[in-house]
């Protein structure tokens, strides 16, 4: 939906961080009417659940004696779909501007402008960034010949590639440049990888046939000008390996930081944490509302379950700032014909109201 | 608290020493989480967000619980480690462990 970038689209609400809580929240605006746009940094939703622990059982969502991380995002999907929330992935949420009729304009990494009656944060622990090396002068290399993700193949096409990191990324990414590199070398600090072992076995075999190399050591030194890599040092246990290459793919995994977010001026607790009201999980910012895992306030729990809490609440509030003229009824999905036709359920029996 | 009194000691990541309270059985990360030392410990101890990474003073390191290949793998992944590199969801306060010194790397 980044067709048209000079008219911002409008929603109701925009929620930052697609964790469980904000694709709960989806539903709860959902059924006061509302439309909601999800930006998330990560290319999938489903926040630490999805990202961090996808195989793992949590045992304490009501009602579901046991479910995995993504089992529940898969079910959250599910149960908002009939909301068409629109997802904006891959992208940071990085600006936030008022407008003159008090409506919010939000800006990301990539671009887009959203245009949005209220904000809800579900930032959960913050954005997931890629982990960087310590290297000295990396930033001016950075985008130009490191990347921490494939953003297009071309990029690397006849090139000396260097892959660092021990884990899928890195493999994946190994057996699929393999063949549009000019050369690959893969390095890692250890001959163990926590990646699928066919992935792993995959890599032994062109190792075997001298198309890839394997480097055990760490990335120690970039040399290059102008941002243009053309050597990189790597410190192994027989010392250092002085390999020519012309781009860096590193995969060091994913650090979590709040990000831009601490800049928009919100009262902050700890400095990393969105301090909000226990009524509506509003902000210090009228018409901000702060989420699950984000929000801060006496007697928090870090849990799922009150992430969902918090989105119903937060949903009923800002019903009061995106439509200020109009009454809010309080219903139950069970017995609210209403409710069910936005939830394209057949109604049930006029009776039950 | 400890009945024994034993102690923890911490390096935070502006280089201030702090002198903390343990709890028998609980995590290391538990500890320095619920004492505000900047520890996050995001995945709640189940070794797959590495925010708990402390460098273990090396007269410590061979007294301590030697690592489980999880955890090796898991400081694989980061950029930066040092010999004593641990992840301290991983190690369980025990009093035997009084005095143990840990220092807070900066975050990667
Ligand atoms: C291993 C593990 C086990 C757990 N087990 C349990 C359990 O058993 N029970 C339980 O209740 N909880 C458990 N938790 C905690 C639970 O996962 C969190 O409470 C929950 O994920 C919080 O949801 P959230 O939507 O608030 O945030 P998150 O899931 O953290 O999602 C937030 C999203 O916001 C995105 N984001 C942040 N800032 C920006 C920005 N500026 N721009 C764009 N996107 C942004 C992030 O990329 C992320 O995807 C566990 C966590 C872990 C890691």
């Amino acid at each position: 939906m980044s067709a048209d970038r000079s008219q911002p689209q409008r929603y109701d609400v925009a929620i930052v961080g697609a964790g469980p809580t904000g694709l709960f929240a989806v539903f709860e605006l959902g059924l006061l009417g509302l439309n909601a746009v999800l930006i998330d940094t990560l290319d999938k939703p489903g926040g630490q659940c999805s990202e961090l622990y996808p195989e793992k059982p949590i045992y304490d969502i009501p009602s579901w004696p046991v479910i995995t991380g993504q089992g529940l995002t898969d079910k959250l999907l599910e149960q908002i779909a009939p909301f068409k929330a629109d997802f904006l992935l891959g992208r940071r949420v990085n600006g936030m501007t008022r407008q003159e009729d008090g409506r919010f304009l939000i800006g990301t990494d990539a671009g887009d402008t959203v245009d949005a009656g209220a904000i809800f944060i579900a930032a959960g622990a913050g954005c997931f960034t890629p982990r960087r090396p310590k290297l000295e002068g990396l930033e001016a290399f950075e985008n130009r010949s490191v990347f921490y993700a494939v953003r297009s193949r071309a990029a690397f096409a006849g090139r000396d590639l260097v892959i660092a990191g021990g884990g899928d990324s890195a493999l994946d990414w190994t057996l699929d440049l393999v063949s549009t590199a000019r050369s690959v070398t893969l390095v890692h600090r250890s001959d163990r990888f926590r990646a699928a072992p066919a992935s792993v076995s995959a890599m032994r075999a062109l190792e075997a046939e001298g198309r890839v190399r394997f480097v055990e050591g760490d990335l120690a030194a970039l040399h290059g000008a102008a941002g243009d890599l053309s050597r990189i040092d790597i410190r192994t246990k027989g010392g250092t390996v002085e390999l020519p290459a012309d781009r860096l793919l590193a995969f060091y995994g994913l650090n979590i930081e709040l990000g831009p977010i601490a800049e928009w001026g919100l009262d902050l607790a700890d400095g990393k944490l969105v301090r909000v009201d226990t009524e509506k999980f509003q902000t210090s910012t009228p018409g901000i509302f702060a989420i699950g895992d984000i929000n801060h306030y006496p007697g928090k729990l870090k849990l799922i379950l009150s992430g969902f809490h918090e989105a119903a609440l937060a949903s009923h509030a800002a019903f009061k700032v995106v439509r200020p003229n109009e009454k809010l009824r309080f219903q139950y999905t069970t017995s609210s014909s209403e409710l069910q036709q936005r939830l394209n359920v057949a109604p049930i029996a006029e009776a039950a109201e | 608290m400890s009945e024994t009194g034993a102690k923890i000691v911490v390096i935070d990541r502006a280089g201030e020493r702090h002198v903390l309270e343990t709890v028998e059985g609980w995590r290391v990360m538990e500890i320095l989480r619920d004492q505000n030392t900047g520890i996050e410990g995001i995945c709640g101890g189940s070794c797959d967000c590495a925010t708990c990474h402390v460098i273990v003073d090396p007269a410590w390191a061979d007294r301590l619980p030697a690592p489980r290949d999880e955890e090796l793998d898991k400081l694989d992944e980061l950029p930066l480690i040092e010999k004593t590199s641990r992840l301290s969801c991983q190690i369980i306060w025990s009093d035997a462990l009084d005095g143990l010194t840990v220092t807070i790397p900066e975050a990667a």
